[in-house]
């Protein structure tokens, strides 16, 4: 990854280019259909499907990602997550053509408590699609390094719960970066992990689409908020031979869009409560919009993000 | 004579300063050893607080003496942690408004961090 690609503009010493961030970003989206057509991954909001042409969400392969449903937070951004995780489902269940299965980004509850656990697992048996896949976040590691996830989502998975899997010829990798984080640091994928990832795509040909997907984005965001990945520069650099790349993270509850080379990168918003685009607030805590806002501030804004000459992110298609 | 009844007076009241001061002292170092958890704010303890707010800890850089209980107080709306770099002391995830104490015994400075959000950095200064 060269260091000038990245969406980061910390020269101005405001730690961002809040012009460019505010473009590619918007609030409290349910939930992203992707749709893989020759290789290349278009992604939509879930909020705009209304206005979605039938033949635009047909592809090789579709699927859903949604992340951050933070089952059990239940402060004033947003009293009701259940609500708007059930809202999310509905939004899935309406789509044209049903999507393969369904992503789950990381914090799926907020305090990894069993039942908050319960209540998405619960949530989601009403989702119309045949598999759903996970990755955790900090919050469902938090009390008991991973036990109660691992039991639930380990299942196939290695380490704290890193997997692989492929569909239609596209090969998914659920990455683990929340667990044995260390002082000062960011997200950390960890040496086990990494030698793991290299081991899963040797043999692989390079005209393989990759779709790999973490809790935290594995492009620097906003380091400041860490918002980022320590070592993600080597789990990308295995990743340079193949012609297709998608990276699909959560953790910053809001969207966010941006290619590199042969690299794309999108986050996911919360199904739960939205957060301060990168610099713009005191901390990244849990930001309050009008409660009649909350569900309808979905619509997604599409990405055309032009720095200098060369553009850094034309990626999710606008429906509106 | 005056001079020397002044003198004997002022001895005197150091000598009774200096056992009550050592008397609290130890009474402080068995209440925070048999208890060093609970109610750590009662009159004869030293205490000390440190706020967690906006995915920070304040102060920073906390000075103490040894023997003091430190009492976290989680005031965000996300959960935190308070861990030791070195997994010294370790709490356990705290929800808003939640509180964490521990005392230290030992001259030492402690650094340590929220694991959920490890950018979350502070140190606690025991004298």
């Amino acid at each position: 990854m060269k260091k000038e690609d990245e969406i980061m503009f910390d020269h101005n010493g405001d730690g961002i280019d809040r012009r460019g961030f505010l473009k590619c970003m918007a609030w409290a989206g349910t939930g992203t259909l992707c749709v893989m057509k020759g290789g290349v991954l278009n992604s939509y909001s879930l909020s705009a499907l209304s206005k979605l042409d039938a033949k635009a969400t047909m592809g090789e392969l579709s699927f859903v990602q949604i992340s951050d449903s933070h089952m059990g937070f239940n402060k004033p951004a947003n009293p009701d997550v259940i609500g708007t995780l059930k809202a999310a489902i509905e939004k899935i269940n309406a789509l044209p053509g049903n999507p393969e299965f369904l992503l789950h980004t990381g914090d799926i509850t907020h305090l990894s408590k069993p039942e908050e656990f319960d209540n998405v697992q619960q949530i989601l048996k009403d989702a119309k699609v045949k598999e759903a896949f996970y990755v955790p976040g900090e919050h469902d590691v938090a009390t008991d390094e991973g036990k109660e996830y691992l039991e639930r989502y380990g299942k196939g998975t290695k380490g704290a719960g890193w997997h692989s899997f492929d569909k239609n010829g596209v090969h998914f990798i659920g990455l683990v970066n929340v667990v044995d984080l260390k002082a000062g640091g960011l997200g950390t994928l960890g040496h086990e992990q990494l030698e793991w990832l290299e081991g899963d795509l040797k043999g692989k040909k390079s005209s393989t689409p990759i779709v790999v997907f973490a809790h935290i984005p594995l492009w620097s965001v906003y380091p400041q908020w860490g918002w980022g990945t320590e070592d993600s520069e080597q789990a990308l650099s295995y990743l340079k031979k193949f012609g297709s790349v998608t990276v699909l993270n959560g953790h910053i509850h809001q969207t966010m869009q941006k290619v590199e080379g042969n690299v794309t990168f999108h986050t996911a918003a919360s199904t739960a409560f939205p957060q301060p685009a990168p610099g713009t607030a005191d901390s990244p805590g849990p930001m309050k919009v009008p409660a009649e806002q909350l569900r309808s501030v979905l619509g997604v804004t599409s990405v055309n993000f032009v720095r200098g000459q060369k553009a850094l992110a034309v990626v999710d298609s606008n429906l509106s | 004579m005056e001079k020397k009844v002044k003198q004997t007076l002022r001895i005197l009241g150091i000598a009774i300063l200096l056992v009550v001061g050592f008397d609290q002292s130890t009474n402080l170092f068995r209440s925070a050893n048999a208890a060093p958890l609970l109610n750590p704010s009662t009159s004869n303890e030293m205490a000390a607080e440190v706020k967690i707010d906006n995915f920070s800890f304040s102060p920073a850089t906390l000075e103490i003496k040894a023997g003091t209980t430190v009492t976290w107080t989680n005031a965000d709306d996300i959960p935190h942690t308070v861990v030791s770099n070195d997994k010294f002391f370790k709490s356990k995830l705290l929800d808003t408004d939640q509180k964490f104490s521990f005392t230290f015994e030992k001259a030492g400075t402690y650094p340590y961090f929220c694991s959920l959000h490890p950018k979350m950095t502070a140190k606690v200064v025991v004298q």
